[in-house]
């Protein structure tokens, strides 16, 4: 029997210690598995080949649920170096949900605030690149509850495809989950998913910024289009 | 728990064995006709055969797994049906409610009726039940757009997949005199009916069709597919009356109005997915499309199979 109190202060033990790193998986296999159950979700790679390069999925957001199903469609090996990249203020509000962000999805958490924010989100977007990772990217920024297909693209992807010009963007459309489950409601509708992959872009020569944006969300457009027909 | 019934055994053996000779047939085509995979018609047909083998197989485990295997194996194949026919209506979010309520309650609920055999309420449930509470529980939501279309389509959907379809595990509870225990072979019975009237329209129509039934509908069934094929099954229906409580005369004629009413529900769901502008209703069994693209003719044939049987065979 260990006396506690006696002896020299102990190092703190690892952030993640062996059964919540268990208990991580675990989750998130539960999870993929009822991704599966309630939309049959199936991968449409049109543009791109599921191959294991770094690349930012960029994708249309109207749930919570969104890069859930862009993780269950990537082939394992790539799922696990693809990290969602998710707002700090709703994912570490409550233990449970830090716990799914951070142990289960290992997202790249960033403060969305301007004015409160005390660390730099296209930073830690390009420290996670430059640590091997992909990303799956809303740059629409929050959630889109409104009739248009997308709302306009915040500025974060245009940042960060200038600063890591190498990785490919691919714009990634998903169908039919702001159907399964809309805002307000908590059960979801059991709907068949699809998520489409477009073809890869880089950033042009001295693209402006505006043009850069027009280009994405366009090519992000032209796939919702694509969705419709099977 | 009772050994599965002998016949059926016999029956499962028969077809894996006719799978394995397609495979063989379609094996040798390929290496023939499409070495390079570029032969759509070809690999199309392998993929079938393929997965074939998977719902036989799946089937085969369902039936010997007695009422519980079946129940169950028919309630997922009701709620994969289910999704895939509202991904395609335009259920709006004042649905919601009434939505999870068919996936959720009504369909668990129609099964356990199936599985405890209280016929009364099963035959009903959601003809009367379910078709008065969906619409109250759509209507509390006040959203009125289309309101009339929105509440149709979700009982047609309910109709389709989940009552229609659970008239296939129902067969088990028919009790019909000398036939105790074999129930199942019921269900076998019309399942590969269909099936093989399907496989044989198919077959018929690729070698001698010419005169189109429905163009507008589904360009490619014929009067000669479809004479072919549903002569050609009612035959083999008529060769299978050994496995039934019927004579050679009467499994005949009921495989005749089995392979009628599938055929009239593959053209009737063909104008469905026609109207939405798809071609198959999902993409969960390579090569066929979605569960409703196989369970269509099904779902039209077993409740009428079910009757049909349960008025002139089975003792009340």
């Amino acid at each position: 029997m260990a006396d506690v109190s006696a002896g020299p202060t102990e190092t703190p033990p690892p952030a993640r210690p062996r059964q919540q790193r268990f208990l991580a998986r675990v989750v998130g296999t539960g999870v993929l598995l009822f991704a599966h159950f309630i939309t049959a979700v199936r991968g449409k790679w049109d543009g791109v080949a599921p191959d294991d390069e770094q690349r930012i999925y960029f994708a249309n957001h109207a749930s919570h649920g969104d890069f859930v199903l862009v993780w269950a469609v990537l082939p394992p090996r790539m799922r696990r170096k693809t990290r969602p990249v998710a707002g700090a203020d709703y994912w570490l509000t409550s233990a449970l949900r830090r716990f799914i962000g951070r142990d289960v999805f290992n997202a790249v958490l960033i403060e969305r605030d301007r004015v409160a924010r005390t660390s730099d989100p296209i930073g830690l977007m390009a420290q996670a690149l430059d640590e091997g990772a992909s990303l799956i990217l809303f740059p629409e920024g929050t959630r889109n509850v409104t009739d248009a297909p997308l709302l306009p693209f915040k500025s974060g992807l245009y940042h960060l495809a200038r600063m890591r010009r190498h990785v490919s963007l691919v714009p990634t459309w998903i169908d039919n989950l702001n159907r399964v489950m809309p805002k307000g409601e908590f059960v979801p509708i059991p709907l068949i998913c699809t998520v489409t992959f477009g073809a890869a872009l880089h950033m042009g020569e001295g693209e402006s910024k505006q043009a850069f944006l027009d280009r994405a969300e366009a090519a992000l457009l032209s796939l919702s289009v694509k969705a419709d027909t099977p | 728990m009772t050994l599965p019934p002998l016949d059926l055994v016999a029956v499962l053996a028969g077809l894996l064995g006719v799978l394995a000779v397609a495979s063989v047939i379609g094996y040798a085509l390929q290496r023939r006709l499409s070495a390079d995979g570029s032969n759509v018609v070809i690999e199309n047909l392998n993929d079938r055969i393929r997965a074939w083998w998977v719902m036989v197989i799946l089937m085969g485990l369902a039936l010997m797994g007695g009422r519980i295997g079946v129940t169950v194996f028919f309630a997922f194949c009701s709620f994969a049906a289910l999704r895939e026919f509202i991904t395609l209506t335009d259920t709006r979010q004042g649905d919601h409610w009434a939505l999870a309520l068919a996936f959720f309650v009504v369909l668990p609920v129609q099964y356990y009726l199936i599985w405890i055999d209280w016929y009364g309420l099963y035959a009903i449930f959601i003809p009367v039940y379910a078709f008065l509470l969906m619409p109250i529980v759509a209507a509390l939501r006040g959203d009125t757009d289309h309101f009339l279309v929105r509440i149709a389509e979700v009982q047609w959907a309910l109709m389709i997949c989940v009552f229609c379809t659970s008239h296939v595990p129902a067969l088990l509870s028919l009790d019909i005199p000398g036939f105790a225990g074999r129930n199942v072979l019921l269900i076998a019975f019309l399942v590969i009916v269909v099936q093989i009237s399907d496989v044989l329209q198919y077959v018929w129509g690729k070698l001698l069709g010419r005169t189109r039934i429905a163009p507008k509908l589904s360009p490619s069934k014929t009067v000669e597919g479809f004479l072919g094929g549903a002569l050609s099954a009612t035959a083999i229906g008529a060769g299978l009356s050994w496995m039934t409580p019927f004579s050679p005369l009467e499994a005949a004629l009921l495989a005749f109005v089995i392979v009628v009413m599938g055929f009239f529900g593959g053209l009737v769901m063909s104008a469905i997915k026609r109207d939405r502008g798809v071609k198959d209703w999902g993409h969960l069994i390579a090569g066929h499309g979605g569960f409703l693209d196989r369970l269509d003719s099904v779902l039209f044939s077993a409740p009428i199979f079910f009757h049909l049987t349960r008025f002139w065979w089975s003792v009340p």
